[in-house]
C-alpha cells in the first residue's frame, strides 16, 4: 500500500512538470523508436538478403554415391551403382528433417526440333526439383506424380533451349522436341536463372520424369544422385547428418566401414548468409545502445537536477516522516515512470514510422516482436540505472540541511 | 496531573566545526506537560532552532535525555525517528513548506502518505476534516498560489494535525504574517489548544509569547527564564482591538 502511495507521490511530481517530462521523455522516445525502426530495417533487409540468398539454393542438400576402390582401381562417381531408388524411398520415408527430396539423373544429348538442334543436358527428377532449386516457372506447368509413374515423354525446358530450338514468336509449350532421338512434349518452360556462381548457365536444362530418363535414355535403374531440401538452413548440417544415418544403415555398413557415399550441404552459402546477419545485428545493436544510453544520460541530468531544486521539499517530506527509502523510492519510480513512459510512446512512434517506411520508401521492414521487448526493457533498466544516483543523493539528504535550503 | 509529553533532562548539543567545538545547548531542561501552549524565545544563535530541531526528532542531543510521550527518543536510528515524526509530531514552519501547485487537501495528506496505518479513503476524510477546524473547509482544492499568507499557514496548521500528533512543533509561524493575520493565526492556536493540543512555539517577538500559557527563554544554549504566564491575552480579542482600516488593506 505504501508503494501504491509513493507512485501516486512519483506520478503526481511527473505530471506538474509536464513539459520538463516530455523533453527528458524526447531521449528516450527517440532512442527507443529509432532502435524499433531500425531494427525493422535491419530484419527487413536480413530477410530479403536471406531470401536471396536461399534462391540460390542454401538449404540444399546433395547425395552422391561415392568414390570406390576396387581392385585398386579407383573408379569415377558417376559409374558407380550403389545409389537407388531404395535409398530414394528410405529417405523420403525417414528423413525429418527435409522437405522436399528428388531422385536425380542426367544424361548429355543433343535437343532437336524441326532443323534446329542444340547440345544440352537432361535432368530426370520428380517434381519436388522446382521447390528444392527455387526454380519458378515461366509459363506452363510442371509435370505431376502421374507422369513419374507412367514414365510419361514429357519435359520442361530452360530459356537457352527455347532460344536456340524455337523460331522466335513460337510458344514452346505444347510443341514436340527430341532428345537423343526420344521424343518429348514441351509442358512448361522455366523463368530465365542466369548462370550460377561457378558461371553455368542454368537455363541450359531440360527436366523430365526420372524415370523417363532412366528408361528411355540412360537405360539404367540406379541414381546419380538424391537432392533434398533441408526444412530450413540452420538444419542443414543437422539433415546431413540425418541423411547419413539412413543411408548408412540401408546400405548395411559396419561400424569400422566407411560410407560409400557423399552427403553435401552448401556450407559456403550458409556461412555467407549468417555472418551477413550476424553483422547486420551487431551493426543495429551497437546503434541502439548508443540511443538508448543517450537517453539515459538526459534522465540521469534531469533527476539530477529535480533531486537539487526540489531540495526543501524532500525536506519537508522527511520532517513530516518520509524515510529515506521512501525518497529513494519516489525518486526511483519517477525515473523509471518517465523512461517507460518514454519507451512506450517510443514504440508507438517506432512502429508509426516503421509503416511510414515500408509505404513511403518502399524499403523492406519487418519488426520483431523481441525489438519491442527488448528496447522497453532496456529502457526500464536504463530508468533505474540513471535514476538510482540522484535517487541515493535525494535519500541521503539531511532533514534539517535540505529544509533551510533556498 | 495531565502526563507529561515532553522531558529533556541535562540536554546538550555539540558541533564540531573543523578544529573547534561549538555548544549549541550547554544542558537544558524542562518539561512540558499535555495541554500545554509552550513559547521558546531567544535571540538568533541562543539555540532555540537546535532545540526545536532535536524536540521535532530531526536531530539528536550530543548527550542528555529527550523524553518524548514516555519514549527514550535518543538512541533511535535514522528510520525510527521518521517514524516518530509521522506519528507523534506535527511541523510549522515559517516559510509555510507547502507544495507547490498542489492542492490544499494533497497538502494536508503529505504526512498520511508515509503512513502504513491510513487507507487512502480515511485520508481524505481526515485531510477534509482538519482543514474545516482550521476554516478552511471552502478552499480544498485550492493550490498555494491561489492562498493569501494566512490561509497557506493555515493549510500547513491542518497538515501538522492530520497525524493526531502529541504535540506540534511551530518554527516562527507568524514570521511571514502580518500582526491581522499572526493574530488570526494566534488565536487559531489558542482555539486548538483549548481543544487539547499541545503546542511548543518557537519566536522571538514578545507579543506572540504572551498568548501562550508558559514561556521558556534560551540565552547562550542555556535556559535564562521558564515561567507560567499569568495574564494570558486572547487572540480574539487583541484582534478585535486593531484598527479597521488595517482590515480594508
Amino acid at each position: 500500500m505504501k508503494l501504491l502511495k509513493l507512485f501516486k507521490i512519483a506520478f503526481k511530481a511527473v505530471i506538474l512538470n509536464k513539459l520538463r517530462t516530455l523533453l527528458t521523455m524526447l531521449g528516450i522516445i527517440i532512442g527507443v523508436a529509432s532502435v524499433i525502426a531500425m531494427l525493422a530495417i535491419g530484419e527487413g533487409s536480413k530477410e530479403s538478403i536471406r531470401a536471396s540468398i536461399t534462391s540460390m539454393g542454401s538449404n540444399m542438400i546433395s547425395i552422391q554415391p561415392g568414390a570406390d576402390v576396387r581392385g585398386g582401381v579407383r573408379r569415377s562417381r558417376t559409374e558407380m551403382q550403389s545409389l537407388t531408388l531404395k535409398d530414394y524411398e528410405a529417405i523420403k520415408e525417414k528423413a525429418s528433417l527435409l522437405s522436399y527430396v528428388t531422385p536425380s539423373v542426367d544424361g548429355g544429348g543433343q535437343v532437336i526440333n524441326g532443323s534446329n538442334n542444340w547440345p544440352s543436358t537432361i535432368y530426370g527428377v520428380n517434381p519436388d526439383y522446382l521447390s528444392i532449386r527455387v526454380w519458378d516457372l515461366q509459363s506452363g506447368s510442371m509435370f505431376t506424380d502421374a507422369d513419374v509413374k507412367s514414365a510419361g515423354k514429357v519435359a520442361v525446358i530452360g530459356k537457352t533451349i527455347v532460344d536456340n530450338v524455337f523460331l522466335e514468336g513460337i510458344d514452346p509449350v505444347g510443341q514436340m522436341i527430341r532428345f537423343n532421338n526420344i521424343p518429348f512434349k514441351v509442358i512448361g518452360v522455366l523463368e530465365e536463372k542466369g548462370e550460377n556462381t561457378s558461371g553455368l548457365d542454368q537455363d541450359d536444362v531440360v527436366i523430365a520424369p526420372y524415370t523417363t530418363v532412366q528408361k528411355r535414355i540412360l537405360a539404367i535403374d540406379y541414381l546419380r544422385e538424391i537432392i533434398a531440401s533441408a526444412v530450413s538452413e540452420d538444419e542443414a548440417q543437422n539433415a546431413v547428418t540425418e541423411v547419413s544415418g539412413i543411408l548408412r544403415v540401408q546400405h548395411k555398413l559396419a561400424e569400422n566401414e566407411d560410407d560409400d557415399f557423399h552427403v553435401r550441404s552448401m556450407d559456403e552459402l550458409i556461412s555467407t548468409s549468417s555472418s551477413t546477419s550476424e553483422m547486420l545485428t551487431i551493426l543495429l545493436v551497437a546503434v541502439a545502445s548508443i540511443s538508448l544510453l543517450i537517453g539515459g544520460i538526459g534522465i540521469m541530468n534531469i533527476m539530477y537536477v529535480s533531486v537539487k531544486e526540489r531540495t526543501k521539499e524532500i525536506g519537508l517530506r522527511m520532517a513530516v516522516g518520509g524515510k529515506g527509502s521512501d525518497i529513494l523510492m519516489q525518486f526511483l519510480i519517477e525515473a523509471i515512470l518517465i523512461s517507460i513512459t518514454g519507451g512506450l510512446l517510443g514504440v508507438i512512434l517506432g512502429l508509426g514510422s516503421t509503416v511510414f517506411i515500408e509505404k513511403f520508401l518502399h524499403w523492406p521492414t519487418s519488426v520483431s516482436l523481441y525489438s519491442i521487448v527488448i528496447s522497453f526493457a532496456v529502457c526500464a533498466v536504463t530508468g533505474i540505472f540513471f535514476g538510482w544516483y540522484p535517487a541515493r543523493k535525494a535519500s541521503a539528504l539531511d532533514p534539517i540541511t535540505a529544509l533551510r535550503y533556498e | 496531573m495531565s502526563r507529561e509529553i515532553i522531558t529533556i533532562v541535562d540536554l546538550k548539543r555539540d558541533f564540531i566545526m573543523g578544529p573547534e567545538t561549538v555548544h549549541a545547548l550547554k544542558g537544558i531542561s524542562f518539561t512540558v506537560k499535555e495541554g500545554e501552549f509552550v513559547t521558546i524565545m531567544g535571540s538568533s544563535g541562543s539555540g532555540k532552532s537546535v532545540l526545536l530541531h532535536i524536540l521535532g526528532c530531526l536531530d539528536r542531543p550530543t548527550s542528555g535525555i529527550y523524553e518524548l510521550d514516555g519514549l527514550n527518543v535518543k538512541d533511535l536510528c535514522k528510520d525510527e525517528l521518521a517514524t516518530i515524526r509521522n506519528e507523534k509530531i506535527g511541523f510549522i514552519f515559517q516559510s509555510y513548506n507547502l507544495l507547490a501547485r498542489t492542492s490544499a487537501i494533497e497538502n494536508v495528506e503529505l504526512p498520511l502518505l508515509y503512513s502504513n496505518k491510513v487507507s487512502s479513503a480515511e485520508q481524505r476524510e481526515r485531510a477534509i476534516e482538519a482543514l474545516e477546524r482550521v476554516g478552511l473547509g471552502n478552499r480544498l482544492h485550492h493550490t498555494p498560489g491561489q492562498l493569501s499568507g494566512g490561509q497557506q499557514q493555515r493549510i500547513a496548521i491542518a497538515r501538522s494535525l492530520i497525524n493526531n500528533p502529541v504535540i506540534i512543533l511551530a518554527d516562527e509561524a507568524t514570521g511571514n504574517l502580518d500582526t491581522r493575520n499572526s493574530y488570526e493565526i494566534m488565536a487559531l492556536f489558542q482555539k486548538l489548544n483549548k481543544q487539547g493540543i499541545t503546542i511548543i512555539f518557537v519566536t522571538h517577538e514578545p507579543d506572540i509569547a504572551s498568548f501562550s500559557s508558559r514561556t521558556i527563554v534560551l540565552r547562550d544554549g542555556l535556559v535564562i527564564q521558564n515561567d507560567k504566564n499569568s495574564n494570558i491575552l486572547s487572540a480574539e480579542d487583541e484582534l478585535a482591538k486593531l484598527p479597521k482600516q488595517d482590515a480594508m488593506l
